[in-house]
């Protein structure tokens, strides 16, 4: 088997050759929001028209590279150069990129939506850039510190050589030669990374747990269920960059001493599900999974694991009893998985997003990440900015960032000269925040107390033309049809809630329902087996909080102010099981 | 249904993933035949050394699981929150109208199978449908009635 020496010097030679070589490279964005765009269809042209010009590049399909909106994302590098971007290329659009900018080497500057130079930033780009912006400059990018996200969108996701060229497994190799577990865990604990999948636990103190069982069997389970309507990242994340995962988990089974992980993906995402499983038998090929890693004593395996649809999978112990293969229903707890996990053994379960920093952390130290962020929520935050805004994607920011300035700066804020009404956050368990309580800032304690979690990072945009009550509905009719139904306070309480939110839909509410709602909700908070139970009720009480009035004149003056309600309105999915 | 019997068996026996379970058979048995049949669900628990009461309790949890042979179309609408806001619910009943359903639910004829799903994870791009698979982003109820009724209408397709 290689050394890792030999490994980075064979990845680095080859990137050499395909940044500085004879040949253009072209990139298009293929993950799921490329996909529908109609990626598929440029890619075609772009095969097309390599053909009929008769030159030779090469093609790679890339990840997302945050800025959806502008999907299908094409650019183009010509040898030596920067990469110029075409936002929103339609097929023919991808036939004249070929034929002026592939084969005649002149960017077009009226359809280019910018560039980025190959050098960074500081780099001054040569004359026939002219016109063409700084993408950098770009709204959505200036506010940006890409951790998580820093390959994203630039490597080719199915290339393990072209991480480890961008510094990726330099991180695993220095933690396997110079670092003892308890050195990487107390990095880890120094970052003060929290959890990216909704409760923000601090992911040093979990692996701690884990660390101090010397059980010969445990597991480490890395949750890319992400079923929050709203929220793409996980799964953005294994498109883009499925190698930061990878190597993430590999450390976190070295810090705690554990042996065998899984990635739980739900079925259907194929995008995603073979971006995971290339990345792992790409990883085992470069002896960076397996027994004996890089030399070392530490041996690791790695497994990718689906579900079938259900959102409360993506709950810890609902996980657990996925991945053994039975209904996805939470379990009892205690004993907590760090003692009684998957299969009966410790473990240990995070979120896609946390795992992704990990090596990063390691490669930069614990102080570093520490120092990026606001208070104890340290680090970056993965926003997937959806809704009504002009420009919908995915950005990664520093914590402690206004959130009125992701939405106004970075998302453009409301297009067609529309009034913000409302933001949702956090997934069908968060909130929602009124246009005037989005002067806040980013951190995780902070969004709790006003009631809005950050949760897995969704944050859905409303116009002044949407009716909170009618979206209220919609999120308690996913929760009520997601319900596992294990325990009643959830299963009838998302059911009673449900009704109540119909019957104040079709403007046939009575006075007494709001606190039929609280009355429900408190139910359900004291007497709800799992999260889904305890916080579903979230999205109703922050609606109350700040749209008090908006439910009392649709019970009281049976109006809907913005007449969405009018309308006959159905939940399309009623009770499940 | 004795020709299912060796695709059913292929696809339990070519699961590549070292955990195999009831679950993981269930989804491989369906991403073949696109439905499990009655005899699946026996072959599942001879497969896995459960009881067919096993496998039932987990093939009627998930609701991606169908029993009947699917439709020759699947075309699925996500009414997820991002698509809400921005047209999820016209667009539902544009494919409602268009292919003659008053749910979710198969076609007489089987051509069309509706879905709703609840993220198809390409929000950005909301309202967000899917034909047969792929993704179709902006989606108007103008496009879907038309996409829908090229579906019903295709000939030996
Ligand atoms: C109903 C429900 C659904 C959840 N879904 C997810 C999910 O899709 N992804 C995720 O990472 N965490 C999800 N969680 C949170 C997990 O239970 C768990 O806290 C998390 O995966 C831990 O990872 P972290 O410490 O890295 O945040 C969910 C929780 C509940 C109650
Ligand atoms: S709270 Fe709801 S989702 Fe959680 S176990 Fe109980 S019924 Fe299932
Ligand atoms: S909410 Fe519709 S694709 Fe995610």
């Amino acid at each position: 088997m290689a050394s890792f020496e030999e490994i980075a010097a064979e990845s680095q030679q080859r990137w050499e050759e395909l940044t500085a070589g004879g040949q253009p490279w072209i990139r298009v964005g293929t993950a799921l929001c490329g996909k529908a765009a109609g990626c598929d269809a440029v890619i075609a042209s772009i095969e097309a028209a390599l053909e009929q010009n008769g030159v030779a590049a090469q093609l790679s399909q890339v990840g997302c590279l945050g800025l959806c909106f502008a999907e299908p994302l094409v650019d183009v590098q010509l040898p030596g150069g920067p990469r110029v971007f075409y936002g929103n290329v339609t097929p023919d659009m991808a036939a004249e990129i070929v034929s002026n900018h592939v084969a005649g080497g002149s960017p077009l500057a009226h359809l280019a939506l910018g560039y980025l130079a190959a050098g960074g930033p500081d780099e001054e780009v040569d004359s026939t850039l002219a016109g063409i912006p700084d993408l950098n400059q770009h709204p959505m990018r200036v506010l940006e510190n890409r951790v998580a996200l820093r390959n994203a969108g630039t490597i080719d996701p199915g290339d393990i050589h072209q991480y480890i060229a961008y510094g990726g497994y330099h991180a695993l190799n220095r933690a396997l030669t110079e670092m003892t577990p308890e050195e990487v865990l107390e990095d880890v604990k120094t970052s003060g990374l929290r959890g990216r999948g909704g409760a923000a636990f601090p992911t040093g103190v979990k692996w701690g747990f884990l660390a101090g069982s010397n059980a010969p069997q445990k597991y480490i389970l890395c949750n890319c269920e992400e079923g929050d309507p709203g929220a793409f990242n996980d799964k953005a994340i294994l498109e883009s960059d499925p190698q930061t995962l990878v190597e993430g988990i590999i450390l976190a089974g070295y810090a705690t001493g554990t042996s065998h992980a899984y990635i739980f993906i739900r079925h259907g995402h194929d995008g995603p599900i073979d971006r995971a499983r290339a990345a792992v038998v790409q990883a085992q090929e470069m002896g960076f999974l397996g027994e004996n890693i890089l030399g070392s004593d530490f041996s690791f395996h790695l497994e990718v694991a689906l579900t079938g649809d259900s959102y409360v999978a993506g709950e810890e112990s609902a996980l657990m009893e996925a991945i053994e293969g039975k209904r996805a229903m939470p379990r009892y707890r205690p004993p907590f998985p760090a003692a009684v996990g998957l299969f009966g053994k410790p473990s240990n379960i995070n979120n896609v997003k946390t795992l992704a920093y990990v090596p990063e952390i390691i490669a930069k130290g614990g102080e570093w990440f520490a120092g990026i962020g606001h208070d104890k929520s340290t680090g970056t935050v993965i926003i997937c900015l959806t809704g009504d805004l002009k420009y919908t994607g995915m950005i990664e920011v520093p914590l402690g960032i206004n959130l009125k300035d992701v939405l106004y700066q970075a998302a453009g804020g409301v297009p067609d000269g529309k009034a913000l009404k409302f933001v949702q956050t956090g997934g069908p368990l968060g909130g929602v925040l009124g246009a005037d309580n989005i002067d806040i800032v980013l951190d995780f304690d902070i969004l709790r107390t006003a009631g809005a979690i950050l949760g897995s990072g969704g944050v859905i945009a409303a116009d002044e033309d949407n009716c909170v009550v009618d979206l209220t509905r919609a999120l308690i009719a996913f929760c009520q049809y997601e319900s596992c139904g294990k325990c009643f306070p959830c299963r009838m309480g998302m059911s009673h809630l449900l009704e109540v939110l119909e019957r104040i839909c079709r403007l046939e509410g009575v006075p007494e329902d709001l606190d039929l709602m609280r009355k429900v909700g408190q139910d359900m908070q004291a007497g709800s087996l799992c999260g889904h139970g305890q916080l579903g009720f979230n999205p109703v009480a922050s609606a109350l909080r700040y749209f008090g009035q908006e439910f009392e004149t649709h019970i009281l003056n049976r109006r809907c102010p913005t007449e969405v309600c009018s309308a006959p309105r159905f939940s399309p999915v009623s009770s499940r099981r | 249904m004795d020709g299912l019997k060796p695709r059913i068996a292929d696809a339990m026996h070519r699961q590549s993933q070292p955990t195999v379970t009831v679950l993981s058979t269930l989804l491989a048995v369906q991403d073949e035949l696109g439905f499990i049949p009655k005899q699946g669900i026996e072959e599942v628990a001879a497969f896995t050394s459960s009881t067919i009461n096993e496998v039932w309790a987990v093939a009627s949890f998930y609701p991606n699981f169908r029993f009947e042979p699917p439709c020759l179309h699947q075309v699925e609408v996500c009414w997820g929150a991002s698509c809400h806001l921005v047209g999820a619910m016209p667009l539902i009943e544009a494919a409602l109208q268009a292919s003659g359903l008053e749910t979710e639910g198969d076609t007489s004829d089987g051509r069309l199978t509706l879905r709703y799903n609840t993220c198809l994870g390409a929000c950005s791009q909301a309202p967000v449908m899917a034909i047969d698979h792929h993704l179709i982003g902006r989606a108007t109820p103008e496009s879907a009635k038309a996409r829908i009724a090229e579906l019903l209408a295709e000939q030996n397709g």
